[in-house]
C-alpha cells in the first residue's frame, strides 16, 4: 500500500498557498476600489510627493523581472550549462514580476480606467509612453523564449530568442533609468549615471529573488541544489553586490563634489533622518555589506547563508528604492538658487510622506500577483532546473 | 428605365434626404459651437511679466481671484490643487526679500509635455501650456518634471465646479493663463485682480503691445533660466 498522506498535506499546501495569495491580491484590489472612488486623499501621496510606496513596489519588481533574465542570459546567449538549464524558471520569474509591477503602476494612476488611452495616444518624446511599448515587448519575447525552451520543435529558435531577450532586457531597465535621468531640474535624479545603475541593481536584485524562489522550489521537490551549482551562482550575487554597490557610490561622489548638489547629498546620507537611516541601515549594512560577508567570509556560504544574504539583498533593495524615489522628492525643489525661499505650497520645505496602508496593500498585491503566477506555473508545468550529470564548463 | 430602377432611384433619394435631416441638427449644432473657438493663432505668444517691487508681502489678491475664477477650495493642505502660489524669497547673501507670484511659467519646451505619455500635456499655438482632461491617465510624471512645481494633482472628489474651467478627481491641473478669459478677450483674473499692477499680461510678439516693450527695455529674467526653457512668464526685480 502506497502512503499517499504525504502527497495529500503537498496538495493541501499548494492550496493554502494560492488563497494566501488570493487574499493578497484581493486586499490590492480592495485597496484600487478605495483609490478609485475616494482618489489619492485616502495614499499617503500629495503634491509634493506625488510618487510613493506603489511605485517603490513596482520599480522594485520591474527592475528584479529584467535582472532575474541574467540566468537565462547567461545560458542561452554565453552558454553555460548550469544557467541554461535555469533559464526557463528565470523566463518564468521575469514574467510574473513583470507583470506584478506593471499592475501596481497601472492600478496607481489617477484614472486607472484610461489605460487605453495610453495605448492610442501616444507621445514619442515620453519616456513613459516608450517604457509602454518597451514592458509589453518584453513580455512577448520572454514567452516566446520560453517556448523556444520548452517546445522541442521550437529548439533551434531558442538562440535567437535567448539574444533577442538579452538586448530587449538592457533596453527595457534603461528605460526604466531614464524615467528619472530625464527629469532636468530635481536634485536626485537627472543624471546619466542612473540607466546604467539601474541596470546592475537589477543583476543583483533579480538574482537574489531567483535563489530564493529556486530554494523553495528544490525543497518542494524534495530536491537539494549541488552545492557547486549554488557556489558558482552565489558568487556572481557577490559580484554583483559589488557591482552594484560601486554604481550608487559613484553616484553620490560625484553628486558631493557638485556644489550645488551638497545639500541634497547631506540631506540623502547625514541629515534627513529617516532617509539616511534607510541609506545606511536598511541600503548599505543590511542590503550589501551583510549579504557580502554571509557568501565571501571563510566557514560561510552555505546553502542558508546564501538564502539570507539573498532575501536582505532583496530589503536593501526597498531600502535603496524609497530613498531614491521618495528622498528624492522630499528635498525641496530649487527653484531660486541662492534663495531662502518660503510659500504655502511647501518651497524650500522638506516635504513630508507616511504611506498609507491601501499603498501597502496595493505594493503587496503586486507581489502577490507575481507569487501566484509562479507558484500557479510551476505546479502545471516544468519548471524545476534538470541538471546535467557532468558539468563540462 | 425599368420600373425598378426609377423605384429604386426613388429609394435612394429618400434614404438620402432621410440621412440629410438626420444628421443637420447635429451638424448645425457642432457649427454654433465651434462658431467662437477660432484657432489659436501662432503668430501670439501670450505671457507675462511680473514687477517685483510691486508685488507686496502678504497681499494674496492674484491667488484668490485664480481660486475663485477656476473655483478652487483655496485651501493649502498637501494634497489641496493651488494654481497659484506667493512666495518669499530672501536673498542669502544680503538678506533682501522679495515676494512673487508663483505660477505655471508657460515654457516654449516645456518638460511637462515632453515627457507626458498620452499628449495631455499640450502647447497651444498661442503659447499657452494646458492639460487635457480627458487623455490625462493621472500618472503625474509631469508634476515630477515640472522646474517650477506649477503643477497640482486632484487627489478628490470635486464640488461645485465652474463650468468654464472642468477639472477631475486623478488628473493633473495647472494654471491655464485662464485660457477661457483670454479666448474671450479678457486678460488673466490674476492680472486683473492685482491692485498694484504688478503682473502685465500681453502677447510677447506684438511689438505694439506694452509687454513687449518692457520685457526689451527693462531688466527681466526668466526663472531658471539655466534650463533654457524660454519661460512665457518673465520676472522684474529680481
Amino acid at each position: 500500500m502506497v502512503d499517499l498522506s504525504k502527497l495529500y498535506s503537498m496538495n493541501r499546501l499548494y492550496y493554502v498557498l494560492l488563497a494566501i495569495g488570493g487574499l493578497a491580491v484581493l486586499g490590492g484590489a480592495y485597496a484600487v476600489l478605495m483609490m478609485e472612488h475616494h482618489g489619492h486623499i485616502i495614499s499617503g501621496m500629495n503634491n509634493q510627493i506625488v510618487w510613493g510606496m506603489p511605485h517603490v513596489f513596482a520599480i522594485f519588481l520591474i527592475v528584479a523581472a529584467s535582472g532575474v533574465l541574467n540566468v537565462a542570459s547567461i545560458g542561452s546567449v554565453f552558454g553555460k550549462a548550469v544557467y541554461k538549464a535555469r533559464a526557463p524558471l528565470a523566463s518564468l520569474l521575469s514574467i510574473a514580476m513583470l507583470a506584478g509591477g506593471l499592475a501596481v503602476l497601472m492600478l496607481d494612476l489617477g484614472r486607472p480606467d484610461r489605460i487605453i488611452v495610453a495605448a492610442t495616444n501616444y507621445n514619442l518624446t515620453s519616456v513613459f509612453a516608450w517604457n509602454v511599448v518597451l514592458y509589453s515587448g518584453m513580455f512577448s519575447l520572454v514567452v516566446v523564449y520560453l517556448w523556444t525552451m520548452m517546445e522541442r520543435r521550437m529548439n533551434p529558435f531558442n538562440k535567437a530568442a535567448g539574444l533577442a531577450v538579452f538586448i530587449w532586457r538592457f533596453v527595457l531597465t534603461t528605460g526604466t533609468g531614464l524615467i528619472f535621468a530625464f527629469l532636468t531640474a530635481r536634485q536626485a535624479y537627472g543624471s546619466a549615471l542612473l540607466p546604467p545603475m539601474f541596470i546592475v541593481l537589477s543583476f543583483a536584485w533579480g538574482l537574489a529573488v531567483f535563489h530564493v524562489v529556486q530554494k523553495v522550489i528544490y525543497a518542494w521537490n524534495e530536491k537539494a541544489l549541488d552545492p557547486a551549482i549554488l557556489q558558482r551562482t552565489k558568487n556572481l550575487l557577490g559580484v554583483f553586490i559589488v557591482g552594484s554597490l560601486y554604481m550608487v557610490a559613484t553616484y553620490h561622489f560625484t553628486n558631493m563634489y557638485f556644489a550645488q548638489q551638497k545639500g541634497f547629498e547631506l540631506f540623502i546620507l547625514r541629515d534627513g533622518g529617516i532617509y539616511p537611516n534607510l541609506f545606511w541601515w536598511g541600503y548599505v549594512v543590511f542590503g550589501n555589506v551583510l549579504p557580502l560577508l554571509l557568501i565571501y567570509f571563510p566557514g560561510l556560504g552555505k546553502t542558508k547563508c546564501v538564502m539570507i544574504a539573498s532575501m536582505l539583498v532583496v530589503l536593501g533593495a526597498f531600502a535603496l528604492l524609497y530613498v531614491f524615489i521618495i528622498g528624492g522628492q522630499a528635498y525641496p525643489l530649487n527653484i531660486f538658487p541662492g534663495y531662502e525661499v518660503s510659500s504655502t505650497f511647501a518651497d524650500g520645505q522638506i516635504a513630508s510622506y507616511t504611506p498609507s496602508i491601501y499603498e501597502f496593500l496595493l505594493g503587496f498585491g503586486g507581489l502577490a500577483i507575481a507569487f501566484l503566477i509562479t507558484t500557479v506555473s510551476v505546479r502545471v508545468l516544468n519548471f524545476m532546473p534538470q541538471d546535467k550529470p557532468y558539468i563540462s564548463d | 428605365m425599368s420600373d425598378i430602377d426609377t423605384q429604386r432611384r426613388q429609394f435612394l433619394k429618400t434614404s438620402a434626404g432621410a440621412a440629410a435631416i438626420a444628421i443637420a441638427p447635429g451638424m448645425m449644432l457642432y457649427q454654433t459651437v465651434r462658431a467662437d473657438t477660432a484657432a489659436a493663432s501662432s503668430k501670439v505668444r501670450w505671457g507675462m511679466l511680473i514687477d517685483t517691487a510691486q508685488c507686496k508681502e502678504g497681499c494674496n489678491d492674484c491667488v484668490t481671484a485664480c481660486n475663485k475664477e477656476n473655483g478652487l477650495s483655496g485651501k493649502t493642505g498637501a494634497t489641496d490643487s493651488q494654481w497659484i502660489r506667493k512666495i518669499e524669497i530672501k536673498d542669502i547673501s544680503n538678506g533682501h526679500t522679495v515676494s512673487l507670484p508663483m505660477m505655471c511659467q508657460h515654457c516654449e519646451h516645456p518638460p511637462c509635455v515632453d515627457v507626458c505619455p498620452t499628449q495631455a500635456s499640450f502647447k497651444r499655438a498661442d503659447g499657452i501650456v494646458l492639460v487635457d482632461r480627458h487623455l490625462c491617465i493621472g500618472c503625474r510624471y509631469c508634476m515630477m518634471a515640472c522646474p517650477y512645481k506649477a503643477r497640482s494633482f486632484v487627489h478628490e472628489t470635486l464640488t461645485d465646479q465652474n463650468p468654464d474651467v472642468p477639472r477631475g478627481k486623478g488628473t493633473v491641473e495647472s494654471c491655464s493663463l485662464c485660457v477661457h478669459r483670454i479666448d474671450k478677450g479678457q486678460i488673466p483674473a490674476c492680472a486683473e485682480a492685482c491692485q498694484n499692477k504688478a503682473i502685465l499680461f500681453g502677447d510677447l510678439n506684438d511689438a505694439n503691445s506694452e509687454i513687449y516693450k518692457k520685457v526689451r527695455s527693462a531688466a527681466t529674467v526668466q526663472i531658471r533660466a539655466d534650463l533654457q526653457l524660454n519661460p512665457g512668464v518673465r520676472y522684474q526685480g529680481l
